[in-house]
């Protein structure tokens, strides 16, 4: 399993993750494959690992045992800053809530992980202010709200706005923390329609963490991290 | 580094209050550290210029800060009187080129009168080899005529013409008044920022005329009226001090050794630039105390923007775990910290330095009136540079501390937020 499939883009391998301090693992997964393009749902309750999961995937923390490859390339063997700099470039990322710096305009939001990607940076076509206007306005925010402080944006317009940040300079992976947890149903829905339209124009991979199992239909495959975690059951 | 500098200023624009609050913690101990330092060296530079190209001061036997003291700066009083003959024969000594004599002991208003000569405002010098000039008026040359320095005109309003009478001691009583010989206004003297300013000066004879009736240190009574007083014809018998100008400053330790073994009358011939320097080594203790305290207010000033970064740190998690997904490394955010506290202390030291030219326009002209010490609007030396550097230094170094905190919590936080 050593030699990556083109086609395969998050592969894990008998992975564990210990948090420093605890005896027993807090994740074990034998075997996780994501392959290009797809849409992947990953569902599960509170505590069954999720963060730990995202971070080992985006590279704050690495395995305690097993391979954890991201487009290819191990993220177990890279340094620390090595896999900083493969995340900047490579993984956009959308929080729960409370996703913008509050003294950015929405503009600057959109456009800050250029700041720290030179990669991403390279991706965008002409100016970033204009690339950036672009992606909000696909993502329907009102014209009229780009110059508003993103305080006064209301949270549905910040997941928004959010998901722009996440997809500007076209990063190969989109991880979405349970982005909708704080919209109401209308909202979540529309926002995911929206999300998954720009993830296919940018020919990314998404993952999608959620708890809530209504949003499952509109996703390609669905992985029960409960049923994945041998390690189940600890916090 | 450029976007990293550009996010620090943001995020600290965001939280204005307390930034600004920060900033002026900075800035007011940069003003007291600045202007400690201000008043120090000039105060220093308005001390030695007091008196200067006097090569000996002569007294009656004493420690030369105390011969220093009384003679140039009017403060205390002459141990011993020194006779006429010694002055005689000293402004005549063949390595002198000049010689003041001085007649010290009795006051106006608290304002110290001085008896002298021609010689005084001929050959007295300060600053930087300044002689002494007229703002109106001229020289004292009747009996009862004055003239008063520029500080001694301005605070008792006192024109050319002004009558004045003056009292025996420092004590302006009553009954140790010189009533019936009030002097005139013939002169004011301008600015000099040394004692001079505060000094009225009247000819030697008058020193004796007042005085007649007044020999054993009291009023006897039946003083003489002044036209009595202008009859008569006055040679003074002591002077309380002279100042010597030498025609070659090689001879200076010799005449000094030849006075100072004078064997008619107990002498004291010191150098006024040793003398000086004594005297400020005395009052350097003060100095540094001085310094000592307003470079506590500097450390207190960055403790509080300490506290203000590590307090900052805990609500703005979220913002370091939203830069750290958006590939921000831990050393962006160690950078954004140092650099929002070198933005601080920058802009602190820019906002101090501003107020203490502000402050020093406001301040300048009262403390000149106060204390006489001139405090030029002069640029930034070198020295204040230097502490200028230093407090921003110590002001980056400080960021070091919440730095290395927001890098661990960003290390251990990853893309979790905590709140």
């Amino acid at each position: 399993m050593t030699k990556t499939d083109q086609s395969s883009v998050v592969e894990l391998t008998q992975v564990t993750f210990t948090w420093p301090g605890n005896d027993t693992p807090t994740l074990d997964i034998p075997s996780l494959v994501v392959t290009h393009g797809e849409h992947l749902f990953i569902k599960g309750p509170s505590g069954c690992g999720k963060s730990t999961l995202l971070g080992l995937l985006t590279g704050i923390n690495t395995a305690t045992s097993g391979q954890v490859s991201l487009l290819g390339e191990e993220l177990t063997k890279m340094s620390g800053s090595q896999r900083d700099k493969f995340r900047a470039n490579n993984i956009g990322y959308i929080f729960q809530q409370f996703n913008l710096l509050p003294y950015l305009s929405v503009i600057e939001n959109v456009t800050l992980p250029c700041q720290f990607a030179p990669q991403r940076k390279k991706q965008v076509e002409g100016d970033l202010t204009a690339k950036a206007t672009e992606l909000l306005e696909k993502l329907r925010l009102p014209s009229a709200l780009l110059n508003k402080p993103v305080t006064e944006l209301s949270i549905g317009q910040q997941q928004r706005v959010a998901a722009a940040r996440a997809l500007i300079g076209n990063p190969k992976v989109v991880i979405a923390d349970e982005p909708t947890s704080s919209l109401d149903f209308d909202n979540r829905s529309a926002f995911i329609e929206l999300l998954l339209e720009q993830v296919n124009q940018a020919n990314s991979t998404l993952l999608f963490v959620s708890h809530d199992p209504t949003l499952e239909p509109l996703f390609d495959r669905t992985i029960n991290l409960q049923q994945l975690n041998q390690a189940g059951g600890q916090l | 580094m450029t976007p990293t500098l550009s996010l620090a200023w943001k995020s600290v624009r965001n939280r204005k209050v307390t930034a600004i609050l920060t900033i002026l913690t900075v800035a007011i101990s940069v003003i007291l550290l600045l202007g400690v330092e201000r008043i120090r060296t000039q105060a220093k530079s308005s001390f030695a210029n007091t008196i200067s190209g006097t090569d000996l001061i002569v007294g009656g036997r004493s420690g030369q800060v105390n011969l220093l003291l009384y003679s140039v700066f009017r403060i205390g009083n002459a141990t011993n009187n020194i006779d006429w003959k010694s002055y005689q024969e000293f402004s005549q000594h063949r390595a002198v080129d000049w010689a003041i004599p001085i007649s010290l002991g009795d006051s106006h208003k608290g304002f110290r009168v001085m008896g002298t000569n021609h010689s005084y405002f001929e050959h007295y010098r300060y600053g930087q080899k300044q002689n002494l000039a007229f703002n109106q008026g001229k020289e004292f040359n009747g009996l009862f005529e004055a003239v008063i320095g520029a500080d001694v005109a301005r605070s008792l309003n006192y024109h050319i013409g002004s009558e004045m009478v003056i009292a025996h001691g420092i004590s302006d009583v009553g009954f140790s008044r010189h009533e019936n010989t009030p002097f005139k206004v013939v002169g004011i003297l301008a600015p000099t920022g040394t004692p001079v300013d505060k000094t009225v000066h009247v000819s030697l004879e008058a020193i004796e005329a007042i005085h007649v009736g007044w020999e054993s240190g009291a009023n006897l009574g039946n003083n003489p009226s002044a036209e009595q007083l202008l009859q008569m014809n006055f040679q003074p018998k002591q002077i309380t001090a002279m100042m010597l100008g030498l025609k070659s400053k090689i001879q200076t330790f010799a005449l000094q050794r030849q006075i100072n073994t004078y064997a008619k009358e107990p002498l004291s011939a010191i150098l006024p630039g040793v003398a000086l320097h004594e005297l400020w080594g005395m009052m350097s203790v003060a100095e540094q105390a001085l310094m000592a305290v307003s470079v506590f207010v500097v450390i207190a000033g960055l403790l509080g923007m300490l506290s203000s970064l590590l307090t900052s740190l805990q609500e703005r998690r979220r913002e370091m775990a939203i830069l750290r997904a958006m590939g921000a490394r831990p050393r962006h955010v160690f950078s954004l910290l140092i650099l929002e506290a070198s933005v601080l202390t920058f802009v602190g030291l820019i906002v101090g330095t501003i107020g203490l030219y502000a402050l020093l326009a406001v301040a300048a002209p009262i403390i000149q009136q106060q204390y006489g010490i001139d405090l030029q609007m002069i640029a930034l030396s070198q020295y204040e540079w230097l502490l200028l550097a230093a407090v921003q230094i110590a002001g980056t170094i400080i960021g070091f501390i919440p730095a290395f905190r927001a890098y661990k919590q960003s290390l251990s936080d990853g893309m979790t937020i905590r709140v």
